[in-house]
């Protein structure tokens, strides 16, 4: 974890939201197609609780298939997909909130109903799921936002409603689709600070899937490289600690420099 | 206002071009006819006003027969899009004939349909109806399947049930369908309402129309055709704007 993201946990003086407990996931000998196309041959993947796990590989290696598994939006036709004690489909999508590639946030609501999404289709009435919801639009620097629809925030503004609304669902694992791929790249390096410090304060065990090993590297514990269609784990890495205070300094890090070549040496083996 | 000036313009200049033409017989020349038979502008204003009570009356039949028989149409229209939306069986069951429904030709089986449901309102309202479903249930239908195959996804797992992903996702995704849909229903509920009481009727505009065609008198057929236009504007001007202030979001 970063040392600026533990600041950021430390600063924030009240208690993380939702509080889920730790749920470790275990992917053992997963084997997936679709249709024809095997996209997924015997895959094994450990995270513990409130572990980062990393995905990158190359496009259409089915990185986003396996983030569909383990939020139980699919069945895996072999091999299992245990979130804590919960394997089937439907314990998946209890205890796994996801985080779509678009930030996919409804016109039609303000942001702070975006972000009360999930407690609403459980029944909260709008006014205390809005309450809800604005607490963490305090603490994680979207305040004076809640009224605002979709279209009038920014790109980094949108993609922060969009994790909000993720991280309100209190699911103990977040499954993140390329959060930062639609952004600048400014912009991205500031939400990748942001996402830290946000997982920082409110721990989750997270499948984080990306094109960019740096981000990876940055945000995770864990980094799994994966090969080309049918994907499979070409390379594992533990992401250098401690990490630099900030961004930049952690990115240029010799170790953090190191960690990364190797990351791609995988990545081009495993396109081959 | 301004998008509104050069329609408004426009419109009284061609008025304007008529009312000379008409009125100093030019245009009763060129089509070699009696002026009587094609009467300007201000004569048609003024056979509207004489006329008012007896247009009045019979426009009223007309605007109801147009109200109720949109009305049936976007409940039963919006009511089989969700339907079919919703079930994959009863698309495949009822798609094929809510298309074919729309190729049959109304003009034909209307006179069929009053001698079924005699000369009152019901068939008007049948044929309203007919004209106005296709448009709606499918354009309706059309934005219902619009929805972002990934905000599903979402949304489940953020734990809405099947009706939750209805109201607060697909509903509000079709609306503006659906709002598309209806105002083209609502321009044609006019002429489908004239079409029903040619079939067979007592009063409405479209019986004051046919009698008057036949008598030549031109001025009131004008001033009954235009009343029944713009009671369709009107009723698509009122679509726009409950479409405006309810999707704030386009």
């Amino acid at each position: 974890m970063p040392a600026k993201a533990k600041e950021f946990a430390a600063e924030s003086a009240s208690p993380a939201y939702g509080e889920a407990p730790g749920v470790a996931i275990s992917i053992r000998a997963l084997g997936h197609a679709y249709g024809e196309l095997q996209t997924i041959e015997s895959l094994d993947l450990h995270i513990p609780a409130h572990g980062v796990l990393g995905l990158v590989g190359p496009s259409g290696c089915g990185k986003s298939t396996l983030l569909e598994l383990v939020a139980g939006l699919q069945e895996p036709e072999r091999g299992e997909v245990a979130l804590g004690d919960g394997v089937d489909s439907r314990a998946r999508l209890a205890r796994c909130a996801f985080m779509p590639q678009r930030d996919m946030l409804l016109p039609w609501l303000s942001a702070i109903d975006n972000a009360a999404l999930a407690l609403r289709n459980r029944g909260v009435h709008r006014a205390a799921a809005r309450r809800e919801a604005g607490l963490l639009f305090d603490r994680f620097g979207l305040a004076g936002f809640e009224r605002a629809r979709p279209a009038e925030l920014s790109g980094g503004m949108r993609q922060r409603v969009a994790f909000l609304r993720t991280l309100v669902a209190g699911k103990p694992v977040l499954a993140l689709d390329e959060p930062f791929a639609s952004l600048d790249a400014i912009t991205r390096a500031e939400m990748q600070e942001w996402l830290a410090g946000a997982l920082a304060a409110d721990p989750r065990t997270v499948v984080l899937v990306t094109h960019d090993v740096e981000e990876a590297l940055y945000l995770c514990d864990n980094v799994a490289v994966l090969s080309a269609r049918p994907a499979r784990v070409v390379d594992e890495l533990n992401a250098p600690e401690p990490r630099a205070a900030n961004r930049d300094a952690a990115v240029t890090d010799p170790e953090f420099v190191s960690a990364r070549e190797r990351a791609m040496q995988a990545l081009r083996g495993g396109t081959k | 206002m301004r998008r509104w000036v050069l329609p408004a313009l426009l419109l009284a200049g061609l008025v304007g071009a008529w009312q000379v033409a008409a009125s100093t017989g030019a245009l009763a020349d060129l089509l070699n006819l009696k002026p009587i038979l094609v009467p300007s502008p201000a004569e048609i204003a003024e056979s509207l006003w004489d006329s008012r009570s007896l247009l009045a009356e019979n426009a009223w039949v007309t605007l109801k027969e147009m109200l109720l028989g949109f009305g049936c149409a976007l409940i039963a229209g919006i009511g089989f899009a969700v339907a079919m939306h919703l079930s994959e069986t009863l698309h495949r069951a009822f798609y094929p004939p809510i298309v074919a429904s729309q190729a049959i030709p109304i003009l034909a089986i209307a006179p069929i349909l009053v001698v079924w449901f005699g000369y009152g309102m019901g068939p008007k309202l049948w044929i309203v109806a007919l004209v106005c479903f296709f448009p709606i249930a499918v354009n309706t239908l059309d934005g219902l399947r619009s929805v972002d195959p990934e905000a599903m996804k979402m949304m489940r797992t953020l734990d809405a049930s099947r009706p939750q992903i209805l109201w607060r996702v697909e509903a509000p995704t079709a609306l503006p369908f659906a709002f598309s849909g209806a105002k083209v229903a609502a321009g044609i509920t006019g002429i489908a309402a004239v079409f029903g009481e040619w079939a067979g009727a007592e009063s409405g505009l479209g019986v004051l129309i046919h009698l008057d065609s036949s008598q030549f008198e031109t001025a009131r057929l004008f001033a009954e055709v235009t009343l029944v236009a713009v009671m369709a504007l009107v009723l698509f001007g009122l679509l726009a704007l409950a479409e405006r202030y309810i999707v704030t979001w386009r």
